[in-house]
């Protein structure tokens, strides 16, 4: 029996690292989207913040310089898509495309020098007798500073959304962007926040990465990620918590899908690693059909221009 | 201070200026990215737009390379541009163009090493099928679902890219050569092989295909209701639903025949100039051929000029990497510059710039 030969602590543990990088992205990118804005260049900002944060952490050696590194090489990028967007009033969607396009290019230049080195390690977070529960010690209290801080990260972007003040004009702006205006509220600062907020996270999705999870640089490392956390925004019906719910849930399958590679299952590996594309795939039919529909929660103003005739 | 006005009617002289300006601003910003290499702003720009064609030592080889890389993108491009015009999206063009390398392949592995002369005809055929399929499924997807385009098309490349790195190891895989990865080479095998129509000129059926394919939809976008529709349903949804255009036909035509052509640029380059399947064989044509399509203007006769220049930033690309030890990413860094460029100067088509005195005005 194949699942026999995996613990479930480890499963548990894996996954929760599994799932870091996504979240994070998709936690910034549902920012994003609550004011209004699709950007679809998170694959870009991703792999902008994996090389970045890569770069900066191998130089002086810190992991911890080398995430804020990421988190403003995701701004960076987040900025220039701002700019297009917001000033230049350009189409939302090749924006974002090109975004990713430029991105990956950009990467592959910026980090050749950088393909195989390994990167400093990030510490455990030391969480003392909590780490020696057994089963839960080892599935939940192991890990890096990151992947608590992330969980937080959730907690507060939906405690900023549903319960700040700031949080409610930007989800005012989301919703209806005349109304906001009309009503005073500036539209566009409050997107360009949010856009930028988006590509920090973005940012340090790729570090999570090319830091920890991989623990290395390649060219495209990201393969796909960015894109996964668009896909996961939308399954999570714009909702913090079930955007983390999601990601652990995909986290799984991917871990999952490691382990039947690694025991062996007679089943050729390129089939094995398609599968998180495919039940990513699924699970946006899944929630984009039926009585349910995600789509009737979608701001009300995603992805459409504003520009104040006055 | 400086305030944006909303045009009545988009310039028709910055649209058409525009792919020109952002051209030359690339070109710009890319020689300054040169000089930060540590190159000669001058001498890389000169080898990538100008010497594959007009230098004596290189032009010979390079000159034939222009068509090689620009079929496939004028191919894909065409078909996108008439999909992102009804604000269509399929950003999973590779996808299609590898499955349809596949199909193709595939239908050429199975009749080896039968003669015949209706072998390339079926796997021309195959080719556009596959890459039909393949898109189909984001279109259905859609259709049936209301699941996005966009996410949906894009997640399929990575699928497909997994589907041909298990043919070229597995059931594609050269049984006289088992010890490497990949297919037979189908230069070799006659009745298969996409073969250069007039020496040293790099025209293939892939070219003729893409012409055909330009004329057809020229022809479709301003002559044909078909074209109209598109453009309604582009500029305004509301419109062409109470003028009775179905969103779900317009979905599935307008992916069907980007992915057609999407996998007969992959069968043409898998038959010719790519040779076998390999792990290796989808070098980005898909996603290059979005920048295509709106440096092209999302006009199929503009496309094929976008085509020809971003085909040259390949082979230039490949000539300053030989000569000038550019890096080869640094050519996908000056393509998206280009889309960053063009997209930033659009603003002037559909806005005017006003200088109005502060509270004055």
């Amino acid at each position: 029996m194949i699942f026999g030969s995996i613990n479930p602590a480890v499963l548990m543990a894996a996954l929760m690292v599994a799932a870091t990088p996504i979240l994070l992205a998709a936690i910034g990118e549902l920012v994003v989207e609550k004011s209004g804005v699709l950007n679809l260049g998170v694959e870009g900002m991703m792999i902008m913040g994996a090389c970045m944060g890569f770069i900066i952490a191998v130089n002086p050696g810190s992991p911890l310089i080398g995430f804020a590194g990421a988190a403003a090489g995701g701004m960076v990028l987040a900025a220039l898509f701002a700019l297009l967007t917001q000033a230049l009033m350009t189409n939302q969607v090749a924006s974002g495309l090109a975004l990713t396009l430029f991105g990956l290019g950009l990467t592959a230049l910026l980090g050749q020098q950088y393909v195989g080195i390994t990167p400093p390690r990030t510490p455990r977070l030391d969480l003392g007798p909590l780490s020696e529960i057994p089963f839960l010690g080892r599935a939940f209290f192991r890990h890096d500073i990151v992947v608590y801080l992330t969980v937080a990260l959730v907690g507060a972007v939906w405690w900023f959304l549903k319960f700040t003040r700031a949080g409610m004009i930007m989800r005012a702006v989301g919703e209806n962007h005349e109304a906001a205006h009309a009503l005073g509220y500036h539209v566009k600062r409050v997107r360009l926040f949010a856009i930028l907020f988006g590509g920090a996270c973005a940012g340090l999705g790729g570090a999570y990465l090319s830091l920890i999870r991989v623990a290395g640089w390649t060219e495209g490392m990201t393969v796909g990620a960015g894109w996964i956390a668009l896909a996961l925004v939308v399954f999570a019906s714009w909702r913090p918590w079930r955007a983390m719910a999601g990601a652990y849930l995909f986290g799984g399958v991917v871990v999952l899908q490691l382990n039947l590679q690694a025991a062996g299952v007679r089943i050729p590996v390129e089939y094995l690693s398609m599968s998180p594309y495919l039940i990513t795939i699924l699970v946006l039919v899944l929630i984009s059909s039926g009585r349910a529909r995600a789509s009737l929660n979608a701001p009300g103003s995603l992805n459409k221009p504003f520009h104040a005739s006055s | 201070m400086i305030r944006l006005e909303k045009r009545k009617e988009p310039s028709r002289i910055w649209r058409i200026a525009n792919p020109f300006l952002a051209v030359a601003l690339t070109m710009i910003a890319g020689g300054l990215m040169f000089a930060a290499l540590g190159k000669d702003p001058l001498v890389a720009i000169r080898l990538i737009f100008f010497d594959p064609l007009f230098s004596e030592t290189f032009a010979s080889y390079s000159r034939p390379q222009l068509l090689i890389k620009a079929a496939p993108l004028i191919l894909i491009g065409v078909g996108l541009a008439i999909g992102f015009k009804a604000n269509i999206w399929n950003i999973g063009a590779e996808g299609q163009y590898i499955i349809g390398a596949l199909f193709g392949a595939g239908v050429a592995l199975a009749f080896f090493p039968a003669p015949g002369w209706y072998i390339f005809p079926l796997m021309i055929l195959a080719g556009a099928f596959g890459g039909f399929l393949w898109a189909m499924i984001p279109a259905i997807l859609k259709t049936r679902f209301n699941t996005n385009e966009i996410l949906v098309s894009l997640l399929l490349v990575y699928v497909a890219e997994r589907i041909l790195a298990a043919m070229a190891l597995g059931l594609m895989r050269n049984p006289d050569q088992p010890g490497f990865p990949g297919s037979r080479d189908l230069r070799r095998y006659e009745a298969a092989h996409n073969a250069e129509l007039i020496a040293n000129t790099g025209m293939h059926w892939g070219g003729v295909a893409a012409m055909i394919a330009v004329i057809f939809a020229y022809v479709m976008m301003t002559r044909h209701m078909l074209g109209f529709h598109v453009k309604l349903a582009g500029q305004a949804p509301r419109a062409a639903r109470f003028g009775g255009v179905s969103p779900a036909r317009l979905v599935v035509i307008c992916l069907g025949i980007s992915g057609a052509l999407a996998g007969l640029a992959g069968m043409f380059e898998v038959s010719g100039p790519g040779g076998q399947v390999r792990i290796e064989f989808a070098t980005g044509y898909g996603f290059t051929a979005i920048i295509v399509a709106f440096l092209g203007r999302l006009n199929p006769l503009g496309v094929v000029l976008a085509g020809l220049l971003l085909g040259l930033t390949y082979i230039g690309g490949e000539l300053a990497q030989m000569i000038l030890q550019i890096p080869g990413a640094a050519i996908q860094v000056f393509q998206g510059m280009l889309l960053f460029f063009l997209l930033a100067l659009d603003f002037q088509t559909n806005y005017r710039i006003r200088l109005t005195r502060g509270a004055a005005a």
